[in-house]
């Protein structure tokens, strides 16, 4: 344990990605197996289970600190394993004694009856320093965050072994931790491990926003035309559901969400309905008799583990889907979209599959037509729809986001005025900041709250806000913060809907806050029923 | 004569905390007529005031921040020397200051009014650790004990200083080609990382970012032995610095100024680098937790000694505190002084 909470205490404080790289290839050179795989594992987030509970330590730090203390502490520093690792009193007597491996505290917590996981940790928590107890928590509730991404820890492995990265993607939801078999054949000690009989995620192609500047104008300064030739791309709407792969193979098939975690139980109505093989990339969403569903229809799905019979019945699942990654058991990522395209129009006339769509071919001869689709996309009649997809007829599917290979364009979000209520710390990186605020419009000479926002502001205008809030803090309840009703903030959002959650009775999606107003009057801003009309 | 206690004499103003009888204000932080200044930091010593009262120290480095600006008169006081401010009031009326060390920053001062029978220590910031800079933190009998809460939770414990320094000697013997960049506050923490780093045998040029220049100048004045510190500026080949210790104040840590020096690894010595977002906001490497402010434990033994009946608890966490002073069998409040930075200054 005490070379895993270096390394993280390491990585954790460097910022350059070249040294992220370094000091794990040589805590790979210098670690013995099967810790070094299970550090991967934890750093990669791989991890299948959590070895105990927050509850359990949240439990076990009430019996050693004062609830109100722990409280204000959990408040101010933002993070429970900080929390807690800072707060466990430190046991002289045994500080000396030489922790156990990692791999001997995963294998331990992993076969440990439930009534020995709290002696366990108990003992391990005493011996440990702050920067261990930390790294502890955080392994065995699995919520690891230190600037490590999975992708650059595919990289990094890679590199280890001189291999490209693409043939770690292929390998990796294959492969399970401890990652010996991996680990060997990077080292040249053993040959590639065979994963062809594994139904795995293959990681999905990403799109960056569409920048109407670049894309739609000639810039007349360099006299560049820096414009899409819209022959040369394929347009679609963008629609606003889970992102999802379905993957089905003769040994089995699964549904996985855009990071790779299998959802396949939350919508068995959809994988039931499966009976072809192959690999696609689409959108979920609620699909009656081929008719799509809103948004909201989707939420009544959305994390619920099992859904019930009357829940399916009534809110089915389907997929609208776009792309292809193998057919039958071809891979097809390596052809140009155009031909995947071809390809998946072929498979769908022919399999005609039940509960799924596809993605429709939109076309725009020039940059006027596409504007008009994109204002079509807010339109009434387009459930489900959240903008425009442009994608490179010639562009092979490559993991990540690659550069102008797709392009999304959403809709112009609404924007609002309405006054900062309350306030309350952030989490992570901006802990102890007060970054997150709910914020109100009025109700006749009432300001009632409709909703709560922590972006869209930039690291200097949360230091202007966290000030601001300290400076007019009128009341407190427990960790939020009442502020003076002062302050008028431009809130833009994607959509307005009826709800019991907000005292205003609507609710915003995706809430952000696009300018700071300081100058405006509070009296100034919207009303329940000027921000009700637009909602469609 | 009846004794009145302090709640009768003091209390908050927008401008900051304010003597009644006297019409004296404590670290205000808008220009006011009259002034007690419990220290230099930029929070508690503002300009502008018409007449100030501190400590020499604190008057000197009062009147190198404001050139021209810092007052229009001041009288200097030195540490347990008591003095009437209003001498021509009857005996009843009279107020007297006294400054206790707080063993803060040098100059720094706790302030003892005593008014009708009952006395108050407003302790400014203080720390309990040893300071060569400043003489240590007095315990002061009082009725009332106005205490600082910077540090007031129970997930902060200081590690003793040498063990954070060599931390950075550490660090340095190990990347002996990257030049160690460390964020000081210019006022009292770079001095003593610079002290710290002389008691563990550094005895190498220690560079330092201009603006810290004047304030070492300043220290030495007071008989403050820094040893041979060097502005960057006058360093001509600034490939040089690879493997040296390099001070700047916190805001030229990320600034184009840094981005000169060669292969900078950055280190940002604060009470506050012991959580972890923290050091992250600040993009330190290496965090260093030093401080001049009491670690909680500090502060509830601070309170203990001090044992006053009554306990009022301001910036900082004062609702840790509070309910703590509480627990102890204290009265206690949080006085709600605004105007102080919580984060950006020690």
């Amino acid at each position: 344990m005490e070379s895993f909470s270096d390394l993280l205490e390491r990585l954790y404080f460097t910022n350059s990605t070249n040294t992220k790289t370094a000091i794990l290839h040589q805590y790979l050179k210098q670690t013995p197996d099967p810790d070094r795989g299970w550090a991967i594992a934890a750093i990669a987030a791989t991890l299948s289970f959590d070895m105990f509970k927050r509850a359990l330590i949240k439990q076990l730090i009430l019996e050693r600190v004062d609830e109100t203390l722990f409280a204000l502490s959990y408040d101010y520093v933002g993070e429970m394993s900080e929390t807690v690792a800072h707060l466990w009193p430190a046991n002289r007597s045994s500080n000396h004694q030489e922790l156990p491996s990692l791999s001997q505290v995963v294998d331990y917590f992993k076969q440990a009856q439930k009534d020995e996981v709290r002696e366990y940790l108990i003992n391990l928590l005493d011996r440990m320093s702050p920067a261990q107890r930390w790294a502890l928590v955080k392994l065995g509730t699995r919520g690891l965050r230190i600037g490590v991404s999975a992708r650059l820890i595919k990289k990094i492995l890679a590199e280890y072994g001189n291999k490209d990265v693409a043939e770690i993607e292929q390998l990796w939801h294959g492969l399970e931790p401890p990652y010996t078999e991996l680990l060997h054949w990077l080292e040249g000690k053993a040959p590639k491990p065979d994963v062809s009989q594994h139904v795995t995620f293959h990681p999905v192609m990403l799109a960056h926003p569409l920048d109407e500047s670049k894309h739609l104008q000639n810039s007349e300064a360099t006299n560049k035309d820096n414009t899409l030739r819209l022959d040369e791309w394929q347009l679609e709407w963008k629609y606003d559901g889970i992102r999802v792969q379905l993957v089905s193979t003769p040994n089995g098939k699964a549904l996985f969400s855009r990071t790779g975690d299998d959802i396949s139980h939350s919508f068995p109505d959809l994988l039931n309905s499966v009976d072809f093989l192959g690999v696609y990339d689409g959108e979920l969403l609620i699909i009656n008799d081929g008719v799509i569903g809103s948004f909201n229809d989707l939420q009544q799905r959305l994390n619920k583990k099992r859904p019930s019979k009357k829940l399916q019945q009534d809110s089915p699942a389907g997929m609208v889907v776009y792309d292809v990654l193998k057919l039958d058991q071809q891979q097809v990522t390596q052809l140009p979209l155009n031909i995947r395209r071809e390809k998946l129009e072929h498979w769908f006339a022919n399999t005609t599959p039940e509960r799924i769509l596809l993605s429709k071919e939109l076309l725009a001869a020039d940059a006027e037509a596409l504007k008009t689709l994109r204002q079509q996309a807010t339109d009434g009649n387009q459930n489900a729809v959240e903008g425009l997809m442009l994608k490179r007829k010639d562009s092979i599917y490559v993991a990540g986001r690659p550069a102008n290979h797709w392009l999304k364009w959403k809709r112009e979000p609404f924007i609002i005025d309405a006054v900062m209520m309350y306030a309350q710390r952030g989490h992570g990186k901006r802990s102890s900041y007060y970054s997150d605020y709910t914020f109100g419009i009025w109700k006749g000479d009432e300001l009632v709250p409709v909703g709560k926002a922590y972006s869209g502001f930039t690291d200097a205008e949360l230091k202007q806000l966290d000030r601001w809030v300290r400076r007019n803090t009128i009341g407190r309840f427990g960790p939020v913060k009442e502020v003076e009703k002062a302050l008028v903030l431009e809130v833009a959002f994607d959509s307005a809907h009826y709800s019991k959650r907000h005292k205003s009775g609507i609710a915003l999606r995706f809430p952000r806050i696009s300018r700071i107003r300081w100058d405006k009057p509070a009296n100034e801003v919207d009303t329940v029923t000027s921000v009700a009309a637009l909602i469609n | 004569m009846s004794k009145s206690h302090p709640r009768e004499w003091i209390e908050v103003r927008p401008e900051g905390l304010y003597c009644k009888p006297i019409g004296y204000f404590i670290d205000p932080h808008k220009p006011v007529e009259n002034a007690i200044i419990t220290h230099g930091h930029a929070d508690h010593a503002r300009p502008g005031n018409s007449s100030v009262i501190a400590t020499q120290a604190t008057l000197d480095i009062m009147e190198m921040r404001y050139p021209g600006a810092a007052w229009r008169q001041f009288k200097a006081l030195n540490y347990n020397q008591s003095m009437c401010i209003n001498p021509d009031e009857a005996p009843e009326q009279q107020v007297t200051l006294t400054f206790k060390p707080a063993g803060h920053i040098l100059g720094s001062g706790q302030v003892l009014l005593e008014y009708a029978g009952s006395r108050l220590v407003v302790s400014g910031d203080y720390k309990r650790r040893s300071d060569p800079t400043c003489p240590p933190f007095e315990v002061t009998d009082c009725d009332v004990f106005i205490t600082e809460a910077t540090f007031g939770l129970p997930v902060f414990k200081h590690p003793p200083i040498e063990q954070e320094v060599n931390k950075l000697l550490q660090s340095l013997a190990l990347f002996p080609q990257r030049c160690h960049l460390v964020g000081v506050y210019a006022l009292g923490k770079c001095q003593r990382v610079i002290l710290a780093l002389r008691a563990l045998g550094y005895s190498k040029p220690i560079y330092m970012h201009g603006a810290l220049i004047k304030m070492c100048e300043l220290y030495a004045r007071h008989g403050v032995e820094l040893g041979q510190c060097v502005a960057v500026n006058d360093v001509e080949d600034l490939t040089q610095l690879a493997g040296e210790i390099v001070l700047a104040p916190p805001s030229a840590l990320n600034d184009r100024w840094s981005q000169k020096l060669p292969s900078v690894l950055t280190a940002m010595a604060s009470g506050w680098m012991q959580i972890r977002a923290r050091s992250k906001q600040r993009n330190a490497e290496l965090p260093l937790i030093i401080s001049d402010h009491c670690d909680w434990p500090e502060l509830l033994q601070t309170i203990k000694q001090v044992n006053a009946p009554e306990v009022w608890v301001t910036h900082g966490r004062e609702e840790g505190l509070v309910y703590q002073a509480q627990q102890m069998g204290y009265k206690a409040q949080a006085l709600s002084l605004i105007g102080y930075e919580e984060e950006d200054i020690e």
